[in-house]
């Protein structure tokens, strides 16, 4: 009954029925209509935004070159010494087991060694090591036999010999390139010895202590064919080379003023690092830490703490200065400035150190109408950020890069007055591992960019810049065709000469001049 | 159930509102080839951020969890539009706006990256929604006015 009743119905259906039955319908056309139309102006701002714009982004990593194992000696292992090592593949077997323990609790931690693990084997062997503290020695031979990355009681293999002084461990037939990371005033004199007995050579930043070491260690290099890189990692920073390729293609205009920063607030990041218990007069090789330094008492102050002296250190300029300007130098070319003037002063850590807490350098290059300014402080985490300002927009980078659009551009100009882009606001931004540059259209996604939020996550994915600057130094020595990688002894003399010249301004209290001629100082 | 007409407009006129919100929010993030939930998932907050990070961790999850976002929206949000099966829809719905808030809950003390567009405290809007979803699904007018009413032949409730 109630069936029969069903299909009548349902055969019967009144006009009534239909167009409540239909009515919405229209409403969903209405709604299409919505979004096309913001398709479609999102497809023209695009277009118009991007359509001149051809970012060059590299794509993958250059495949490993196949070779014989290289054999490194490990020349200074103390905190960076072993961040070395580790980005070639050795960590402590200690290290390991902290990193299960904290992993247990914190994610983040168990990533970070699935990370490691997964870092690429670059076929090498760590085969000397060379401390003057007896405990930095032991901890990097343990991690030179830890091949197979295992905690405690995991397979270990062969562990590397440990020299006492560096020249042996260069004269060692075992060793085919060194890694450099000592205090700085050691850099010169150790990188020299061992270009000049062949060995290929990694050398921490920055390149030079003195102005003079600076020439020889070029000569040297050049003389000896060897294949040298110096350590700033930031060279393998994707958004550096997608900067770079917008200025060339003028997204920014005429470029004025380049700030760039350094802001630091912990006893760490002002080099008040921890004294190691086992650290005495027994136990560390003093009088070959001092070197062509002036002789002083052991300290175990000056031993941890080098940073703070100008005995062992470049200070501000030479230490974090150096990580701008070479970032800068491989967007911009900058090169060596005209002309540079400092200053500053030890206004926090009162703590007897000679070298500045505070520093700021104004850098001009006159050949290309902009100055350079670099301001720092390590009592503050304000952070300013790195931004290269143009007439048209300013490009600020991080891991990511963003262009922002300004309001009186002239490039711009129509695109403002259209609503098609807001000032100060981002138009493009790019994100390692995107492999394209993106047009940002909604105001979400502005805002999330704005703030660096917008595929930046600590997941790990990214690779360590370290490691793939060590690579690039690695292939470089398996090519054996006579090419140098990106940060060779040309770029790392530019960035020592354009410190030397913050130093000698902030110390002298006078401006510096590049006389480019007779390549000086004057 | 009988409604009045009052009853009826507003009933249909809730589910056509919500419907056209889902629709135009999945229809935007359908056609936009590079939208991506990633950024609004590590922006989570409250006791399962660590979940939602998780999947904005993972390029599998996340694409997963990017297409069910889009086309969810968009069938959720058709399908209260032209009132067809809406009860479904509305659990559909209610499940995406509880995740939705799960990963931003209005809990006092937690602070979002993206700035809201109100004073909430534990009640926001996508809470609001979720439970207007809930009268929908209580409430069902699709055989009132909607393709339903074509489908199904049992109007007794009109009568």
């Amino acid at each position: 009954m109630a069936n029969d009743k069903k299909e009548n119905e349902n055969g019967k259906l009144s006009r009534r029925d239909i167009i409540a039955g239909l009515a919405a319908l229209p409403i969903v056309g209405l709604v299409g209509y919505g979004l096309l139309r913001s398709k479609s102006e999102a497809a023209k701002r695009n277009s118009s935004l991007l359509s001149d714009i051809k970012p060059e982004i590299q794509t993958g990593i250059p495949a490993l070159i196949e070779g014989k194992t290289l054999r490194i000696g490990i020349i200074g292992s103390g905190g960076r010494g072993g961040y070395l090592m580790k980005a070639l593949g050795f960590v402590n077997p200690d290290r390991i087991d902290e990193y299960t323990e904290k992993g247990k609790t914190d994610k983040y931690w168990l990533q970070y060694l699935e990370d490691f693990r997964a870092q690429e084997n670059l076929n090498v062997k760590i085969t000397a090591i060379c401390d003057v503290f007896d405990k930095n020695a032991d901890r990097a031979i343990a991690a030179g036999a830890n091949v197979h990355r295992n905690g405690k009681g995991g397979a270990m293999d062969d562990a590397p010999k440990r020299f006492t002084t560096y020249n042996e461990l260069i004269d060692s037939p075992d060793v085919d390139a060194v890694i450099i990371a000592t205090p700085d005033h050691w850099h010169v004199p150790i990188a020299i010895e061992a270009a000049r007995n062949g060995k290929h050579v990694y050398c921490e930043k920055p390149l030079s202590w003195s102005v003079a070491e600076t020439y020889e260690i070029r000569d040297v290099v050049k003389k000896s064919g060897v294949v040298f890189q110096l350590g700033h990692q930031g060279r393998q920073t994707e958004s550096y080379n997608v900067a770079r390729s917008l200025i060339k293609q003028d997204v920014i205009g005429k470029i004025s003023l380049i700030e760039v920063c350094t802001n630091r607030n912990d006893p760490n990041g002002a080099w008040v690092y921890d004294i190691a218990p086992e650290a005495n007069e027994q136990t560390i090789d003093w009088k070959q830490f001092i070197g062509q330094a002036p002789w002083h008492d052991f300290s175990l102050e000056r031993f941890f703490r080098w940073r703070c002296w100008w005995e062992y250190s470049t200070g501000l300029s030479g230490d974090l200065f150096t990580h701008e300007f070479d970032a800068l130098n491989q967007i911009l070319d900058l090169g060596i400035p005209n002309s540079v003037v400092a200053s500053g002063g030890i206004y926090f850590f009162k703590d007897g150190r000679t070298v500045p807490d505070v520093l700021n350098m104004a850098l001009e290059y006159p050949d290309r109408d902009f100055t350079l300014l670099y301001s720092a402080t390590l009592a503050s985490e304000k952070n300013r950020g790195k931004v290269i300002m143009g007439h048209d927009a300013y490009l600020e980078l991080s891991d990511t890069l963003l262009v922002n659009v300004d309001p009186r551009s002239t490039r711009y100009k129509e695109k403002l007055e259209q609503g098609i882009v807001e000032a100060f606001k981002p138009i493009f931004s790019y994100v390692p591992g995107q492999g394209a540059v993106d047009a940002i259209t909604s105001p979400t996604e502005k805002y999330f960019a704005g703030r660096g939020l917008l595929y930046t996550y600590r997941d790990g994915k990214a690779v360590d810049t370290t490691h793939l600057h060590l690579r690039e130094w690695i292939n470089c020595i398996r090519a054996g065709n006579g090419a140098q990688p990106s940060c060779n002894i040309d770029q790392a003399f530019q960035e020592a000469m354009a410190a030397h010249m913050g130093t000698i301004a902030y110390k002298e209290g006078r401006r510096t001049y590049w006389d480019a001629e007779k390549e000086v100082i004057v | 159930m009988r409604y009045s007409k009052t009853q009826s407009f507003a009933l249909v006129i809730l589910r056509i509102s919500i419907g056209w919100h889902f629709l135009y929010e999945g229809g935007v993030k359908v056609l936009n080839p590079h939208w991506t939930s990633k950024s609004y998932l590590l922006d989570s907050g409250g006791f399962l951020k660590g979940f939602f990070e998780q999947i904005a961790g993972n390029q599998t999850v996340l694409t997963f969890s990017d297409y069910a976002n889009a086309y969810g929206l968009t069938l959720i949000g058709l399908s209260l539009v032209i009132g067809v099966f809406t009860r479904y829809a509305s659990i559909a719905g209610m499940v995406l706006l509880l995740l939705y808030y799960l990963s931003h809950p209005a809990f006092p003390g937690i602070e979002y990256l993206f700035p809201s567009d109100g004073s909430y405290f534990i009640i926001n809007k996508t809470l609001v929604e979720l439970f207007s979803l809930m009268v929908i699904y209580a409430f069902p007018t699709s055989n009132i006015f909607g393709l339903q009413r074509l489908l199904k032949s049992d109007k007794s409730f009109l009568e």
